[in-house]
């Protein structure tokens, strides 16, 4: 392992986490994300924006969100403690809107009076749609037909809350295939658009950005521990697609060489069918939508169609600061099948009384594994970043339920 | 810097038309569209029907600046077997039959990335490739592919847009060898076009940057545009309109119907003609 200094320094100007990120994207493009980039620096030091952000938060949000202990499933499991960071108590029911009401805040300081987004669940499609409605901007939201097709509770808020939803049938008619659609409108729609990326991935300063905005979430873990156990977590559990609710939150402990950070994957019906979406576990290094991360991909570098049950983690790349970690080996990364999800998506339905989205059902999957094998006072913090009420058409189906 | 790389065939070609007082056309179509035999019976014809450079796109399953035409080429070429190995080879084959015609390479940088930058730059170079298109390396990224090129004699052309200001323009054409491909619009390819006068204008405004040829495209179908075009800048750029050529001749299978190539032939000499009169 190669030694660093902080793990907590990158990007760096380029907007590299070692070689990964940067800005890979048309001169079109070029200007307008350093327009960005700029407008970040300047709010990130502004002492107002920091304040109208955690206004925001707190009375909108309704953070900070519990760090709660679940008893019974630590029971069930018999072996480490198992704290659940409820970011699916979050107003739209996910972690996603943290993100939003940062970069909407952003885009208004910017004077951009139209947004667009690429969702896949829909779940940062209803949390832009909400925050767009909230500000009276004008939201236009790009979503696989696929998608569209297996979400559509989600279509149906984001039309409410008066966001316009493009279906997009272009390739694989899901998620990379709405966000290349969102860049197109981007590149055509240049003077008045603010492109508001819902996952840590993207041309550089957008990982970073939405990691920072994201962050908060391992903040108020570390606090929160503090105060119920006087310590630090052991281990940090979360899903990965893009990666963003992971790195909320790794982020603040990313120099607490003792906390052990573990993402999960989404290794769809196995990662030895090849249908799968775990980039990590089984891609290789590649540039797709603006930045160098692991991406699945053939042996000519043309991306393969991923496969999860979870529509939010069926994206064949991955946040690059997530390959840096992992090439670094400061964070693992693991597979877990979408069989495995269902499965702990039933047992967090019935042990605590929460039924979690597709997304951290996988994380759970994870923490049913390692939490039997670990000692009673091991301290594990899953981030349960979305409620299930989303998914309950696919979790029938998958049961062969009819609803 | 601008125009140090000496890519040989696109400035003979280029000053060949300075000459003789006219510009160039430059065609676009994507490598194995809608399958290699097709596709290579088009290539072989283009320059006699009148492309004075040829641009070969290298299919990519995600081409995030291109419309829906271009993106439709693609995964037609990819469905039909084509890989990066084979478009080289199609230069390779070209190159039999013609010595004088630049060949431009356009797409993506993940399938260069994958194949190793340094190894697909000494075989693009050894097939007889003269130039490099690749839309997703600006030049905050140019020690990736741009530097390495320039190195072998390859030329880098970067595209240049109406986003693209008096401050940004310097470090556009920094790099930049053999022409410069100015883009007339924001947007993606094969949709809308530009008033010529803001392209007059905009290719005014490069001239006073740089020494390099323009070429402009983006947005032109018909030979009425290309002769507009033509008469303001060096060359024009004609793609998605030759992509919807292809994807008109084939039948409900997907498959080439047997004019097809001859169609794409007849849209290319009737754009030829365009161009070539136009300042006379």
């Amino acid at each position: 392992m190669t030694r660093v200094n902080s793990y907590r320094s990158g990007p760096d100007e380029r907007g590299r986490f070692g070689i990964y990120g940067g800005r890979f994207v048309a001169e079109t493009l070029m200007p307008l994300i350093l327009e960005l980039e700029a407008a970040y620096e300047a709010a990130k030091r502004d002492p107002a924006f920091k304040a109208e952000l955690d206004h925001w938060l707190a009375d909108y949000v309704g953070r900070p969100s519990p760090l709660y202990l679940a008893e019974r499933l630590t029971a069930k499991l018999g072996g480490a403690k198992i704290y659940f960071k409820r970011d699916e108590l979050n107003h739209t029911g996910a972690h996603k809107i943290n993100n939003c009401i940062g970069q909407i805040l952003l885009a208004r300081r910017m004077g951009k009076q139209r947004i667009i987004a690429e969702t896949g669940a829909g779940q940062h499609g209803v949390a832009t749609a909400t925050v767009a409605a909230r500000l009276g901007l004008d939201c236009v939201v790009y979503m696989g037909a696929r998608d569209i097709e297996r979400q559509k509770p989600n279509v149906f808020r984001m039309r409410l809350l008066g966001a316009e939803v493009r279906p997009v049938t272009s390739g694989s008619a899901t998620l990379k295939d709405a966000m290349n659609e969102a860049l197109r409108d981007w590149v055509t729609n240049v003077s008045d658009t603010f492109y508001l990326i819902g996952s840590v991935a993207g041309p550089h300063p957008y990982p970073a950005m939405v990691r920072d905005f994201q962050a908060v979430i391992g903040e108020e873990t570390k606090q929160q521990m503090q105060a119920k156990e006087g310590r630090l977590p052991d281990t940090l559990v979360a899903a990965v697609g893009g990666g963003s609710n992971a790195m909320g939150l790794f982020y603040p402990f990313l120099d607490d060489a003792e906390v052990k950070l573990i993402g999960v994957e989404a290794a769809g019906d196995g990662i030895a069918t090849g249908r799968h979406a775990a980039a990590i576990s089984a891609g290789q290094p590649g540039v797709l939508h603006g930045s160098r991360s692991y991406l699945l991909q053939d042996d000519d570098g043309q991306v393969i169609e991923p496969h999860s049950i979870s529509a939010g983690l069926d994206y064949p790349g991955v946040g690059p600061e997530h390959s840096w970690l992992a090439d670094m080996g400061r964070a693992s990364y693991v597979p877990v099948t979408d069989r495995e999800a269902l499965a702990a998506f039933e047992l967090c339905s019935r042990t605590e009384g929460i039924l979690p989205a597709l997304e951290p059902a996988h994380a759970l999957a994870h923490v049913a594994k390692i939490a039997p094998g670990l000692p009673k006072d091991h301290l594990i913090v899953m981030n349960l970043c979305g409620r299930g009420d989303k998914d309950i058409f696919t979790v029938a189906d998958a049961m062969g339920a009819k609803l | 810097m601008s125009g140090t790389a000496g890519g040989g065939r696109i400035e003979r070609r280029f000053a060949e038309l300075r000459a003789a007082g006219r510009a160039g056309l430059v065609t676009y179509l994507c490598a194995g569209d809608p399958d290699a035999e097709t596709f290579w019976r088009i290539l072989a014809e283009l320059p006699a029907a009148g492309a004075d450079v040829i641009e070969i796109g290298m299919p990519f399953t995600d081409p995030m600046a291109d419309g829906p035409s271009i993106q439709a080429a693609a995964l037609r070429a990819l469905a039909a077997g084509m890989t990066l190995p084979k478009v080289l080879g199609l230069v390779r084959r070209f190159r039999e039959l013609d010595q004088a015609t630049p060949v431009v390479l356009m797409g993506y940088y993940n399938p260069i990335y994958r194949y190793g930058p340094e190894r697909f730059l000494d075989d693009a170079k050894a097939a007889g490739a003269d130039g490099l298109i690749v839309v997703d390396l600006p030049p905050e990224e140019d020690d990736e592919l741009c530097l390495p090129a320039l190195a072998r004699g390859l030329c880098f052309i970067r595209l240049a847009t109406p986003t693209t200001d008096e401050r940004r323009l310097p470090k556009v054409l920094t790099n930049t060898s053999g022409f410069l491909y100015y883009v007339s619009m924001t947007g993606i390819t094969g949709v809308g076009a530009a008033p010529v006068e803001q392209v007059r204008q905009a290719v005014h405004r490069i001239k006073a940057h740089t020494e390099l040829p323009v070429a402009v495209g983006f947005g032109i179908r018909t030979p009425e545009q290309a002769a507009a075009i033509a008469k303001v800048a060096d060359a024009a750029v004609v793609g998605s309109a030759l992509v919807d050529t292809v994807a008109k001749g084939l039948d409900a299978a997907g498959h080439a119907t047997a004019g097809l190539s001859q169609a794409v032939l007849g849209q290319v000499k009737a754009l030829a003609a365009g161009v070539q009169a136009a300042r006379s």
